[in-house]
């Protein structure tokens, strides 16, 4: 009996999270690193809190992008030819496939963000006006991040240099997220309408979606 | 079937009808493994023809009958992490199959008792059985199983023999690329040579 879309996407999601649960590799290693990352930047220029508040939330978004690629593309070297081989002849619609992966590289994302969220208002004493919009932003970040980093890993997935490759695709592809992520908040606190950062971002992922729907049977045979 | 501009394959003519069972030899890097993917959908022929359970190799319908065929390669296609029975119940899940099949498949290969051990510390003939579990479990028409007797004992050899007969007599087909003749030629209807990348 072939099942749904939906069913594949999810046994796929939840392979995913269970991988994640056992290797602890976003848990253990990423985020540890990010938020290091994060309080080193006080310790390299000094704890003066006008200067940390002005750059808190600018900072945050480009630790969220450094480390959040290596999240979104980490599948590129965690499966083997074989075990795509398995999947391969399940059955699986390469496009339930990739929606599977993208759902839980977002979930990893979400988590990721709003670990080093609180961690970036502990060290940054960022002003909390215009967090309000902290949830969508986050969603439109780690959806990008998850739509871009699985459809490059699908990309380059064959090759051997594929671990070294997919993050430095990703990393200039993920600028207009970057941009769209850090201009939302900069025109919520000069007090203008944030709607067109927003929507590029949301038009961004669109893109993405597609893009990786339509060619994920085309690349799951390359 | 190419690679750039080598051919890896060429001129195969290869014929299994239900029933049947080929065997399939050659040297390391003839072209075996190769073939046993292009029979399992999993690579596309550079030019050609070719038909698996009535579905063109170079269309989309090779999508639809993957479920029906089994394949097993020579590196196991397990996820470290995740217990046996995780890695079986994953493919169930994807197919529709019921706990119960990964279980009793699990003990028709001698790991009911292994089952909630990780892949990565299973030994590589452990691996191999859950892999077999995984085709009792499918229940696929045509195998396509790369040295097949590899690293398994004598009890799980005799379950390898058993379960390429029982598809061949329940009008599937079956393709077994070793290097064990004597073992493959028992069970093959015919067997084939594959020498640089031709059959003979």
């Amino acid at each position: 009996m072939r099942t749904s879309f939906w069913t594949q996407a999810t046994a796929i999601t939840k392979r995913d999270l269970m991988r994640e649960r056992r290797s602890g590799e976003v848990l253990w290693v990423t985020l540890p690193f990010g938020a290091i990352a994060l309080l080193l930047i006080p310790i390299a220029i000094g704890t003066d809190r006008p200067t940390l508040r002005a750059i808190g939330i600018g900072m945050y978004w480009v630790i969220v992008m450094l480390f959040g690629v290596l999240i979104a593309v980490r599948q590129a070297h965690t499966e083997s030819q074989a075990q795509r081989d398995v999947v391969a002849l399940t059955g699986i619609d390469p496009a339930a496939g990739y929606v599977g992966r993208v759902i839980a590289s977002f979930l990893f994302l979400i988590g990721f963000e709003a670990v080093l969220a609180v961690v970036t208002i502990a060290l940054y004493d960022v002003p909390l006006d215009g967090w309000a919009w902290m949830p969508l932003v986050m969603v439109l970040v780690g959806l990008g991040l998850s739509l871009l980093g699985t459809l490059a890993a699908s990309i380059v997935s064959t090759g051997r240099s594929a671990s070294a490759l997919v993050p430095l695709l990703v990393a200039p592809l993920s600028v207009p997220l970057l941009i769209g992520a850090t201009q939302t908040f900069e025109a919520i606190r000069l007090g203008r309408s944030s709607l067109t950062w927003t929507l590029m971002m949301t038009i961004v992922i669109l893109l993405l979606a597609i893009a990786g729907v339509l060619s994920a049977r085309t690349l799951q045979e390359s | 079937m190419r690679a750039g501009a080598t051919h890896i394959l060429r001129d195969i003519t290869l014929n299994v009808e239900p029933g049947e069972a080929v065997g399939v030899f050659g040297t390391n890097g003839a072209g075996k493994t190769t073939l046993l993917r292009l029979l399992a959908t999993l690579l596309k022929p550079a030019t050609g023809t070719g038909t698996i359970l009535g579905a063109d190799l170079s269309s989309d319908e090779r999508y639809e009958v993957r479920p029906r065929i089994g394949y097993v390669g020579h590196v196991p296609g397990l996820y470290p992490e995740m217990t046996l029975d995780e890695n079986l119940s994953f493919i169930a899940s994807a197919m529709a199959i019921d706990h119960d099949a990964v279980l009793s498949s699990l003990a028709a290969v001698g790991l009911a008792g292994a089952s909630d051990r990780r892949a990565e510390v299973c030994s590589h003939g452990m691996q191999r059985r859950a892999e077999f579990a995984r085709i009792l479990m499918t229940e696929p028409e045509f195998l396509l199983l790369d040295e097949p007797h590899s690293a398994l004992d004598g009890n799980a050899v005799d379950l390898v023999d058993d379960l390429v007969r029982r598809t061949v007599n329940a009008g599937g087909a079956a393709v077994l690329v070793s290097h064990e003749r004597t073992r493959v030629e028992k069970l093959a209807t015919y067997s084939v040579e594959i020498k640089g990348g031709t059959l003979s």
